[in-house]
């Protein structure tokens, strides 16, 4: 008989415990990332930019080289690194907050010149870090801190998206949403995330994956009930797929 | 055979940067400096270099805080409104202790303001600035000339010390021009060669254990030991790096004390009042983070006063102060929002105070 392992610790993931909340997830996206960099065998020449948000300290997880940066500046940071060492493959993991409301303009622009990056967006529909407040992704009724009474049009305006939002750009290659909220889902997440990695090695320029993450800490559910959550109500709003 | 040629302070830097090895460039453009992001425009690509137009100050000095994690000599350059935004970003480098010029054309403040030469950034260069217990080196040049050579000096002090370098211009001498001779020495070369040493950068872990960049450090104590770090650097730093220039000390009875522009108008001062046989003297800082202490020291016994003046009203006159610490008077003439002190207003300003001694 032959043996044939299917299944191990990816080397680019250090063997540590997380600080993420159970049901979070941040570590099934970092895990992702470290099987796609294993598996492309680009490990030695990577370096991941770091948000500020619950995954500041995904550079005590990764195993290769990383940076932090400023709150929404990961790609002003990444453009700096990638313009510097073009033979390197660099990628930053973003949230909603960071990416998409304090780092909009470095978003929208980095896509534009479509700098030759990977990004990675977590889209969990509130800023875990601080304590759940909304996120340009929050949905209209979703409470949160900051929207006790649930989000309203009117006064909070609607859900950005993003990603629709970058499509646009003709400088940008690829963008695909994601989710992860049942094992085939997650697979898919993985084959995203694989394609967004070697466009870059290809040097096709901008390429980015946004990943429906579970966050039952701030939407006050159990974990299965955030896998539910994502599935009756995030994707009705976001829808998933290819977008370009 | 180094060359002379007639250029404005903006293009003197630029020139000077590229010269010293600067690899990647980002602006963002504003009046006073726009000189400058052109010529790093054009020229940096033929040198072979990275220049970015990027979209605001802020992505700015956070693709510098990159370029320089991935071991490049970096540089941005900007003026007051922009150099207020780029204050979180310069507190970053410094907190991750990476190597970054940052060039400030200072005009009028506050808010908007206007485009006519200031100094009025003093305090933001000079105290941390941003947020948290840092400190820039901050370096004052007064000509074209000091100023193409003192980018040489910048980027050395950056890489030495691993921290961010200032260069503190006013758009007087942004736009003036003035002759500078051109220098053999061209340092891109050996800063290639000096990339690899710079062991911490990252450029992938091949070979090594992972790097990483960082200023967070939450466990119970550890950023006290990173402050406790960067103090000592600091230290070490006010104790090797103060630059002045002195005039006519030894026997002054009043020294003049400026910078910059404001310091070619005092020294011209200086020398008129000397040709009428009055005893004034001057010193200039250069380095003004770290002040530079050592010019105040008691040798010169003669002095019974310093009259301080600024394009300001009175940010270096606090450290002139702190320095002498009450062993002499500290006087002070300073105008802002654009106008510049005259030089008849220092004579009247040292006649009245040399009757006084
Ligand atoms: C300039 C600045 N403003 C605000 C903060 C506080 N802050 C830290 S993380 C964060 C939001 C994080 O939310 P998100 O990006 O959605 O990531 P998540 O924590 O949900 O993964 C905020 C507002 C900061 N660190 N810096």
């Amino acid at each position: 008989m032959v043996l044939r392992k299917i299944y191990g610790h990816p080397k680019s993931l250090r063997n540590v415990s997380t600080h993420y909340c159970a049901g979070c997830g941040h570590g099934i996206a970092h895990r992702l990332i470290a099987e796609v960099v294993d598996e492309l065998d680009i490990r030695e020449r990577t370096v991941a930019i770091a948000p500020v948000g619950c995954a500041v300290l995904a550079y005590d997880y990764w195993d290769f080289d990383c940076s932090e940066a400023a709150h929404g500046r990961a790609l002003a940071v990444a453009t700096g690194i990638k313009q510097v060492r073009p033979q390197n493959i660099v990628f930053t993991y973003q949230g909603d907050g960071d990416l998409a409301a304090i780092g909009t303009n470095e978003t929208i622009h980095t896509a534009n010149r479509g700098e030759n990056l990977t990004v990675v967006f977590i889209n969990n529909a509130v800023y875990g870090m601080t304590g759940g407040q909304m996120a340009p992704t929050t949905l209209l009724g979703q409470r949160t801190a900051t929207t006790p009474k649930g989000r309203e049009a009117r006064l909070q305006g609607y859900p950005l998206k993003i990603s629709e939002l970058l499509a646009q750009l003709p400088a940008v290659k690829y963008i695909e949403r994601v989710s992860l909220h049942s094992p085939q889902e997650v697979v898919k997440a993985k084959r995203a995330i694989k394609e967004a990695f070697k466009n870059q090695i290809n040097n096709e320029g901008f390429s980015l994956v946004e990943i429906l993450s579970p966050c039952p800490t701030y939407w006050q559910m159990s974990p299965s009930k955030a896998l539910d959550w994502i599935r009756e109500a995030m994707i009705k709003e976001f829808p998933l797929g290819r977008i370009k | 055979m180094s060359k002379k040629i007639l250029m404005s302070g903006n293009v003197a830097m630029g020139e000077g940067a590229i010269q010293a090895g600067c690899f990647f460039y980002a602006g963002y453009p504003i009046t006073p400096q726009n000189e400058l992001i052109a010529y790093m425009a054009k020229q940096m690509p033929e040198a072979g270099r990275i220049f970015i137009q990027a979209e605001s100050e802020l992505a700015a000095i956070n693709m510098v805080f990159g370029a320089a994690a991935a071991g490049a000599r970096a540089m941005t350059s900007s003026s007051s409104p922009g150099m207020s935004l780029k204050q979180e970003g310069i507190s970053y480098i410094a907190g991750a202790e990476l190597p970054a010029v940052i060039i400030n054309v200072m005009r009028g403040g506050p808010g908007l303001g206007n485009i006519s030469p200031a100094q009025s950034d003093y305090f933001q260069a000079t105290r941390s600035g941003g947020h948290g217990d840092y400190h820039s080196i901050v370096l004052a040049p007064s000509s074209a000339q000091e100023a193409y050579d003192l980018m040489y000096v910048a980027f050395d002090l950056a890489d030495r010390y691993r921290n961010p370098v200032i260069i503190l211009s006013d758009g007087m001498l942004g736009q003036m021009m003035e002759p500078v001779q051109l220098s053999d020495k061209n340092n891109l070369k050996t800063e290639n060669r000096k990339q690899k040493t710079k062991k911490w950068a990252l450029t992938g872990c091949e070979d090594r254990a992972p790097n990483i960049i960082r200023s967070l450090y939450l466990k119970e104590g550890a950023l006290e030991r990173l402050n406790l770090v960067l103090q000592k650097k600091y230290n070490l730093i006010k104790n090797k790096e103060q630059r002045f220039e002195g005039m006519f000390l030894d026997d002054a009875k009043i020294i003049l004390v400026a910078y910059g522009t404001m310091a070619r108008i005092a020294k011209s001062v200086v020398v008129k009042l000397r040709s009428k046989g009055k005893k004034a003297g001057l010193i200039r800082p250069i380095t003004l983070w770290p002040f530079p202490d050592e010019a105040f020291k008691s040798r010169h016994s003669a002095v019974k006063s310093y009259l301080v003046t600024e394009m300001s009203y009175g940010q270096m006159l606090e450290d002139v102060r702190l320095t002498v610490n009450g062993s002499r008077k500290v006087e002070f003439l300073g105008r802002a929002g654009g106008s510049i002190p005259t030089e008849e207003e220092i004579i009247k300003k040292v006649k009245s105070l040399m009757f006084k001694v």
